[in-house]
């Protein structure tokens, strides 16, 4: 007895993260137009902040997001925090430094997921499934911390929920330590094979005018020659105590946007282990009490760019107004630019370039502009992706370089 | 001449009201008529990042701030308009000058019924093709 069942993963899987649809238009090889449908989870959040009172938001933002789970609570205690007092201070020292250190074990393990998707689009599986290997202890070291591998539920107005125990300093340290052949492979697997560089450079271009015009922020922008960086520029938690450079790339191509993230790895670890060095002791929490009216703006550089947070007071215990707007919501519209003019080859790892998530490629469609007939599905255009790169490890491989 | 400066150097008494929270975090107001010109002078010619915009209903009438960033110094500068028509908002759109406003443009359009004049694509970006005409979710009752 044989009964097959098939089951739809459709655009509107409300299961999977970030959930876009894009509909690609070909003429032949070449990508002409390109429709980005979203809102397929939107969830109401905002709305729903409304309702809640000021400790329970900090909860209900973290869960935008998995991947980026502590960016939203940052930025949202940071809005909240700015309308107790442009220059409010009580935030303990230890908590400012234990934030930090959160921040950037999450872009590290948000950088190596992404790390692993882009192989795994261009045929690179060892590079995915290593990438994934390598971010498991990352993981770990948040179970241990927080008790949990994503969702950490650390951020509160006025400091942090809880300490990072002396004991598990150590342990972090040695974790960072394991972690650094792990990027120095990534690096050399990335950077210097002939095949990775043939097969990205030049591709999903998205020069410094367009990302100045599209508004485009984090990686993608500073791949395109943008120098900016939330945590230089406007400085949060323990970042301006230690030292760190902002990575910047020119070229603004696929190759371009991927070593700005493996760089900016390392950066992570030095800060990391500078926190861990010189965290003081001391209190993690100012217990702040009430929220006077007022409006206040709250953002941080999350792995994928600028998170905002915007809140409005009127002195009860809940905000009258809560925007959120999160980095893809501007570097996903690019896409506009960078993936049109490009072949269909290359047009998953170009949409996956801006890090949006791993169902975003899954929902492509592309339709042939002559007869608008659909001619693929998001597996096809992976395949025909890995293809690509395979023709070209041959070919580099005939000429033996 | 610092940013602040000039600002206010350019758009003269066009600024209602500017209120310095902190150093860096300016709010001004003006009026929603100047909205493309006080665009064009911090995204063009100050060469600020534009960040995002938040509409607010209000019991006065359906607010808007611009939000601009000024990467090189942290400044963030938010511009305020306040549409007091609340059951036919309308404001210019500044898609025309730059890409990168489309979809907050449409997203204000579709949650809190605010009408962009002159913008180039005003369809749906969040809301199911199945929501109704003319409610909008972030409107209050």
């Amino acid at each position: 007895m044989s009964h097959k069942v098939i089951v739809p993963i459709g655009p509107y899987h409300p299961l999977q993260e970030e959930p876009e649809f894009f509909q690609l238009y070909v003429e032949g090889e070449k990508v002409v137009d390109i429709d980005i449908i979203i809102g397929y989870n939107h969830r109401g959040i905002e709305k729903l902040a409304e309702a809640k009172h000021y400790d329970q938001v900090a909860f209900l933002v973290e869960r935008i997001c998995g991947i980026c789970s502590s960016s939203h609570p940052n930025a949202y205690v940071l809005a909240v925090e700015d309308i107790l007092g442009g220059e409010f201070n009580m935030v303990p020292e230890r908590a400012l430094f234990i934030r930090t250190i959160i921040d950037e074990l999450q872009r590290i393990h948000s950088h190596l997921l992404w790390l692993g998707l882009a192989g795994h689009f261009i045929g690179y599986n060892t590079v995915w499934m290593w990438a994934w290997k390598y971010r498991e202890p990352v993981l770990d070291m948040f179970e241990m911390i927080t008790g949990n591998r994503n969702n950490y539920a650390m951020f509160k107005v006025g400091g942090v929920r809880r300490d990072i125990k002396a004991e598990d300093i150590p342990i972090v340290k040695k974790a960072l330590d394991e972690l650094m052949p792990a990027l120095d492979l990534f690096r050399g697997a990335v950077m210097d094979d002939p095949v990775i560089q043939a097969r990205l450079k030049g591709i999903g271009i998205l020069t410094k005018q367009q990302a100045i015009d599209w508004c485009v922020v984090g990686p993608t922008a500073r791949a395109s020659g943008l120098s900016m960086d939330v945590r230089r520029d406007e400085p949060y938690g323990a970042i301006d105590r230690v030292d760190w450079n902002v990575i910047v790339e020119q070229e603004g191509d696929v190759f371009a946007k991927t070593v700005v993230r493996i760089l900016e790895m390392y950066e992570s670890v030095r800060i990391i282990r500078q926190c861990l060095d010189k965290i003081p002791s001391g209190q993690i929490d100012a217990d702040v009490k009430e929220i006077p009216p007022g409006e206040g703006i709250g953002r941080v550089e999350a792995p994928r760019g600028e998170c905002f947070h915007y809140i409005k007071s009127d002195g009860t215990n809940r905000p009258v107004r809560h925007k959120i707007r999160a980095p893809s919501f501007m570097n996903v519209a690019s896409n506009k630019v960078a993936a049109v003019g490009g072949t269909i080859s290359d047009a998953t790892i170009t949409l996956a370039a801006v890090d949006p998530c791993y169902c975003c490629t899954e929902r492509v469609a592309v339709i042939n502009k002559s007869d608008n007939a659909k001619v693929m599905n998001g597996w096809d255009l992976i395949k025909l992706s890995q293809e690509k790169t395979k023709q070209l490890k041959d070919e580099i491989a005939r000429k033996g370089i | 001449m610092d940013t602040k400066e000039k600002i206010k150097e350019v758009l003269g008494k066009k600024i209602i009201a500017w209120h310095e929270h902190s150093p860096r975090r300016i709010y001004f107001s003006i009026d929603p008529k100047d909205i493309v010109e006080a665009t064009t002078l911090l995204f063009k010619d100050l060469k600020m990042r534009f960040s995002i915009a938040s509409g607010t209903d209000t019991p006065e009438g359906m607010e808007i701030l611009y939000h601009f960033s000024l990467d090189q110094t942290g400044e963030f500068y938010s511009v305020r308009v306040m549409l007091e028509d609340k059951k036919n908002p309308r404001i210019d759109s500044i898609t025309p000058l730059f890409e990168g406003a489309e979809w907050i443009e449409r997203e204000m359009w579709e949650l809190l019924g605010i009408d962009f004049v002159g913008h180039p694509n005003l369809k749906r970006l969040l809301l199911a093709d199945e929501w109704p005409e003319g409610e909008y979710p972030l409107r209050r009752k």
